[in-house]
């Protein structure tokens, strides 16, 4: 209603700047909204489905709206016989040690970078970057092998361990912390603050959005990631949601509806944290996406 | 210069030594040694035990059925989801950064894939590709198509793969051209309105040469993602396709050293090596393109800034 009221004012205020209601302009909204079809429907139908009962899944017609918007027997299912509630723990855990140990590496390594000064700073930042091409597929190889050497297979520290730093979080950081003034940090250094000290109380207050944007992409990939913990961790105690969601499909069947209600458990935190933070995930990924 | 003192000079190493641990463990002594590796025949990891030292594990990588599958497979999911999601993506991302009622739903809803889980909206796919109630084969009875085996049949799975891929990769692919269009002068389209050009017209010859060095760098950064592929088929196929007949790259290189028993970690070596020259050939060319259009620009906005002062 109040929009309603607020678009008849401005339309009275400047009618003349107003655009006419053209073909193009419908035909705009035609190809937005279906696009948005397009990319929301696998959503729908998955969250729908989750609430559908066998019977249902399988009509022809497909219908569009579960009969009873209340079933959960297909979460209950899924919590019951896959332990989706020790997997949903195992992927916060694997989250949280994964964004605290990474965060910490990188703001360190973000600052040396940025202010402190050492032969071939440059040089070996560049080569760091050229790092960033080598495709994550061909790493993965050597590091199964390092964690099973070090007998960390199977543990949710072999889903930690190799995340522990990253060149492109880094080089974001680097990025926002290299267009804070020279002069606020030598102003700090004549009141005698340590680097130490002007680091957490001057720089990271400072960059908090920058932080806050490698903070969520950290947590989407780690949360998402599929193929490292299927390959470094087996057994039910120590799998997270997604590899959860793949031994359930394997070794449970083809039961969509159940299926749907396990995929539904493992988007809907993202959905709700991309809501809420939706600015800074865009412009995180706007600078060069995302490790799948 | 005065010398500073010791602490002051092992300092940045201190504050590097985490980042540069794990990077080195985990990032470095791996690509060293997948290299290592794929020059090494019959090697077993458990003793670290080789029975020679050569190009072996090429040849065989080269010459098993398997890569030379993955390799024309890959070729081909490039060679279709790339142009047909540019194409799609062009022109989504033009409406979507006209000025909008509702822009925010529309964000949510053309990025939301971006942030869930691939897999688990491939479970969604696999259940909407369904051979027998799948919604995707209702709708095409609806419209007078046969239906589709999708998920039964070696060439709907190939089908399958890239309607999937292409709606997986949009998101991406409209992002970095949302950026692109945001670079462009509004000054052009202000000019081209007064000159009375029709939205068609303006499209064809404002945005898209605009957008052409945008458009070039997606394609590229497009063609390395999709190279890659390999996410896709565990949800819908559970593996390579119903017959084996859609290894990808990346797959192969999975297949070699973690399906297998004992693993094949020369071979999985090799292929992983073949496609980091793959990848680096065309990051070379992101590079060049990139500096391309950086160059473009910087010539574009000189020319606005031209014409600016002409019509002072």
């Amino acid at each position: 209603m109040s929009n309603k009221s607020r678009n008849t004012e401005t339309n009275s205020d400047r009618h003349i700047v107003k655009e006419p209601i053209s073909f193009g302009r419908i035909l705009t909204y035609v190809v937005l909204f279906a696009g948005a079809i397009i990319m929301i429907f696998p959503f729908y139908w998955m969250i729908t489905g989750a609430f559908k009962t066998y019977q249902e899944v399988n009509l022809i017609p497909p219908t569009l709206f579960p009969s009873n918007p209340f079933n959960l027997e297909n979460f209950i299912y899924a919590f019951k016989t896959a332990p989706f509630g020790r997997y949903f723990i195992n992927s916060v855990l694997a989250l949280l040690g994964c964004i605290t140990t990474c965060s910490f590496t990188t703001i360190l390594a973000a600052y040396a970078f940025s202010r402190l000064r050492f032969p071939g700073r440059e040089l070996v930042f560049s080569l760091l970057l050229s790092l960033m091409m080598v495709p994550y597929e061909m790493i993965i190889i050597t590091n199964y092998r390092t964690i099973v050497q070090w007998k960390l297979h199977d543990t949710i520290w072999a889903l930690i361990l190799p995340f522990m730093s990253s060149i492109f979080y880094t080089y974001i950081l680097k990025g926002f912390f290299d267009s804070v003034p020279e002069s606020l940090y030598q102003a700090a250094k004549v009141d005698g603050c340590s680097d130490w000290k002007y680091l957490w109380r001057v720089m990271v207050p400072m960059a908090k959005s920058s932080l806050a944007t490698i903070i969520l992409l950290n947590s989407i990939a780690t949360w998402n990631s599929f193929l490292w913990p299927m390959i470094a961790t087996n057994s039910k105690d120590v799998r997270t949601l997604p590899f959860g969601l793949y031994a359930f499909m394997t070794e449970g069947g083809q039961r969509n509806e159940r299926m749907m209600a396990a995929s539904t458990i493992v988007v809907i935190p993202m959905i709700i944290i991309f809501l809420f933070a939706r600015k800074y995930i865009i412009s995180g990924m706007s600078r060069g996406g995302i490790k799948g | 210069m005065i010398k500073r003192p010791f602490i002051e000079r092992i300092k940045p190493f201190l504050y590097l030594l985490p980042f540069i641990i794990s990077v080195t463990l985990f990032t470095l002594y791996p690509i060293v040694n997948v290299i290592r590796m794929s020059f090494l025949e019959g090697y077993k990891y458990l003793t670290g035990a080789y029975t020679g030292v050569g190009f072996g594990n090429y040849e065989k990588v080269i010459n098993d059925p398997y890569f030379r599958q993955a390799i024309s497979n890959t070729f081909k999911y490039v060679l279709l989801v790339v142009p047909i999601s540019t194409v799609i993506a062009v022109i989504l991302a033009n409406v979507l950064n006209q000025k909008i009622k509702f822009q925010g739903f529309f964000q949510t809803c053309y990025f939301l894939p971006m942030v869930t889980s691939s897999l688990a909206v491939g479970l969604s796919w696999r259940f909407m590709f369904n051979d027998k109630y799948g919604v995707i084969n209702y709708l095409l009875t609806l419209i007078g198509i046969d239906p589709v085996t999708f998920l039964g049949n070696p060439s709907g799975n190939f089908l399958a793969l890239v309607i999937f891929g292409i709606w997986a990769i949009l998101p991406n692919t409209i992002i970095l051209l949302l950026s692109g269009l945001q670079n462009i002068d509004p000054l052009y389209y202000t000019a081209a309105k007064v000159d009375g050009a029709k939205t068609l017209r303006i499209f064809f010859r404002i945005t898209v040469p605009l957008l052409a060095p945008t458009i070039m760098l997606v394609i590229i950064i497009n063609m390395i993602s999709t190279f890659k592929m390999y996410h896709e088929l565990f949800p819908l196929f559970n593996g390579p396709g119903v017959a084996y007949n859609l290894f990808t790259v990346v797959y192969y290189i999975y297949y070699e050293f973690r399906v297998l028993t004992p693993p094949k970690y020369g071979y999985a070596s090799a292929a992983a090596v073949m496609l980091l020259v793959i990848v680096f050939v065309f990051t070379m060319l992101q590079r060049a393109v990139q500096a391309w259009s950086r160059k473009e620009r910087g010539e574009d906005v000189k020319q606005v800034k031209k014409h600016r002062d002409e019509l002072r």
